[in-house]
């Protein structure tokens, strides 16, 4: 087993008297792919915004590459090297594609730059239209992002949360409201991703995870239920009661 | 029609410079250009803020009114000569920017407004009262330019048209910066913090120090306009300092069309062209640019110089 990239410590979140989370450890592996699944209101949004720092948990702590962060701002995770998509569609609307993956590129190279000129800045414009052309957005570099279709506003976000060259990709359920087709590819795309560097993602539909994801952890009611391969999750009886009871595995 | 905004945006500090060069002799008399000029300043040094960053302050005013009061205030009493008055102008501006920018960027939309009045109100009535140094309601008179020789040719104020055109070389100089931080990579992540704050953090920006950065830019800038107002007027009105003139270059920027690099000179020069045609035929001018404004922001959203950019794209 390779060592542990992020770490979540006993992450405990309270929204008011409503505990979202519930003390839940999980050590994530480095490299590898690994989903968080659950039914609905499971906590899995919660445990989400806890990694990827959009909330501070009300206890806990999260390491990252053996630094505990807890606590550091959203844009500090993003400089540390952990990026994020989110579920709810969030681009920069008028602005053009190539501008929203070229501005997210730019974090590394040049933040309170006053008087350089970006038209120089070659290789972030060349990087921009790379990584649209991966996502396959190469066609709509020009159209502001608002005009996009929505399946290619998903596909823009991964574009976005890639450009910082990130060590590590936290993805909220990246192919909500896509079509079967688009999800197909998306899921292709993930697993590429993964190749190269670690992600999370989370998902509603387990289904779509069983057969790409090296690493399922389970959550119910804000608690971990279950953490494990494929197979393990699969047999597992509490996790299928879970499912099952719901209606809709 | 497409091809040449075109062309003018991308040469678009010359494209400006050339058309101020000419201007005053296009219009009736020269303090009409010489007060667009700094008014489209003003209004562009708010822009940047407003109309690029996203964040609407009602309290420009502030800058405005420390510019000139710092030009003023050393010269009349302490016999700066005025060229290093501008300089403490523009720093005074500037550091009331970094106070002023400091308190309010903890608030958000229109408690962010409200904040910026109520600063720019406090800093209204410091320089009410500190009449010794300010005159207070007389306003702040003597700011007295004397003539100067660079390489043998005499600068003098008195005569309008040199006066026009060293305000001008300072504007020119404003523009330039202004184009330069507009094309530079915190210019993209301005607009990133008017497009959508929390993507742009998660992108690793910390739009607190952004913003920041951005409100003390547009401080400075409005600062500089008003430091070469006190030279124009030679006193310092205490009117630089009221709300009204801050809602003055809001009112500017919107006409002209926010966000867009023109857009307050041609916001500022169709403010200043409707008061002076007006107030010849009514004292009620105000009734007409209100009027006119209320068309502006039901019909033209984007403004005039705005929806001139957007017909000609489409």
């Amino acid at each position: 087993m390779s060592a542990p990239i992020l770490v979540a410590e006993g992450l405990t979140r309270h929204f008011g008297k409503f505990v979202a989370l519930k003390n839940v450890s999980v050590a994530f592996e480095g490299g590898k792919l690994s989903a968080i699944i659950g039914p609905n209101g499971a906590g899995k949004s919660t445990f989400f915004n806890v990694l990827s720092g959009a909330f501070r948990p009300t206890s806990g702590r999260i390491v990252f590459d053996g630094k505990d962060i807890t606590g550091a701002k959203q844009h500090q995770f993003a400089r540390m090297g952990i990026a994020k998509s989110f579920q709810i569609t969030n681009l920069f609307p008028q602005l053009s594609a190539h501008e929203n993956v070229r501005v997210a590129a730019q974090m590394r190279y040049a933040r309170f730059d006053i008087l350089t000129p970006r038209a120089s800045m070659t290789q972030l414009i060349e990087r921009a239209d790379a990584l649209l052309e991966r996502v396959g957005l190469a066609a709509a570099r020009n159209q502001p992002a608002r005009d996009l279709a929505h399946g290619q506003q998903r596909s823009l976000e991964i574009a976005m949360a890639l450009a910082c060259d990130p060590r590590l990709l936290l993805l909220d359920e990246p192919t909500a409201g896509m079509s079967p087709e688009e999800t197909i590819t998306m899921m292709d795309l993930i697993v590429q991703l993964a190749a190269e560097r670690t992600v999370i993602l989370v998902e509603h539909k387990m289904k779509l995870v069983m057969g790409i994801c090296q690493r399922l952890i389970v959550l119910h009611h804000g608690e971990l239920l279950a953490e494990g391969t494929p197979e393990d999750i699969r047999a597992n009886d509490e996790v299928r009661r879970v499912y099952l009871g719901q209606g809709n595995p | 029609m497409g091809g040449f905004l075109d062309f003018v945006s991308r040469h678009r500090v010359a494209a400006v410079v050339l058309f101020l060069m000419v201007f005053p002799w296009v219009l009736p008399y020269e303090a009409l250009a010489v007060n667009i000029l700094l008014f489209g300043l003003y209004a562009m040094g708010l822009n940047l803020l407003f109309g690029y960053t996203g964040l609407l302050s009602f309290g420009h005013a502030a800058f405005l009114g420390a510019g000139s009061y710092g030009t003023g205030i050393v010269m009349v009493h302490y016999g700066w000569p005025w060229y290093a008055a501008i300089l403490l102008g523009v720093a005074l501006a500037t550091f009331f920017g970094v106070i002023m920018g400091y308190l309010a960027i903890r608030s958000r939309g229109v408690y962010f407004s409200m904040v910026t009045l109520a600063l720019a109100q406090c800093i209204y009535y410091i320089f009410y009262k500190a009449e010794k140094l300010t005159g207070g309601e007389n306003g702040l008179r003597g700011v007295k330019v004397e003539p100067i020789n660079i390489a043998g040719y005499q600068l003098d104020f008195l005569n309008p048209t040199t006066k026009y055109y060293v305000i001008l070389a300072f504007v020119a100089a404003a523009l330039w910066f202004v184009s330069r931080i507009l094309g530079s990579p915190f210019g993209a992540v301005i607009e990133t913090v008017r497009e959508n704050e929390r993507r742009s953090a998660a992108c690793g920006y910390d739009v607190a120090r952004t913003k920041l950065l951005a409100f003390v830019l547009s401080a400075m800038i409005c600062g500089l306009a008003g430091s070469l107002r006190a030279l124009h007027l030679s006193i310092v009105p205490i009117d630089a300092l009221h709300y009204l003139t801050s809602g003055q270059a809001v009112m500017m920027c919107l006409l002209g069309g926010m966000g867009t690099f023109f857009g307050p000179f041609v916001g500022a020069a169709a403010f200043l062209l409707i008061e002076d045609l007006v107030t010849n035929v009514t004292r009620y001018w105000q009734f007409v640019v209100g009027v006119v404004f209320i068309i502006f922001v039901l019909f033209f959203p984007r403004g005039i110089w705005g929806s001139l950019l957007h017909w000609s794209r489409r």
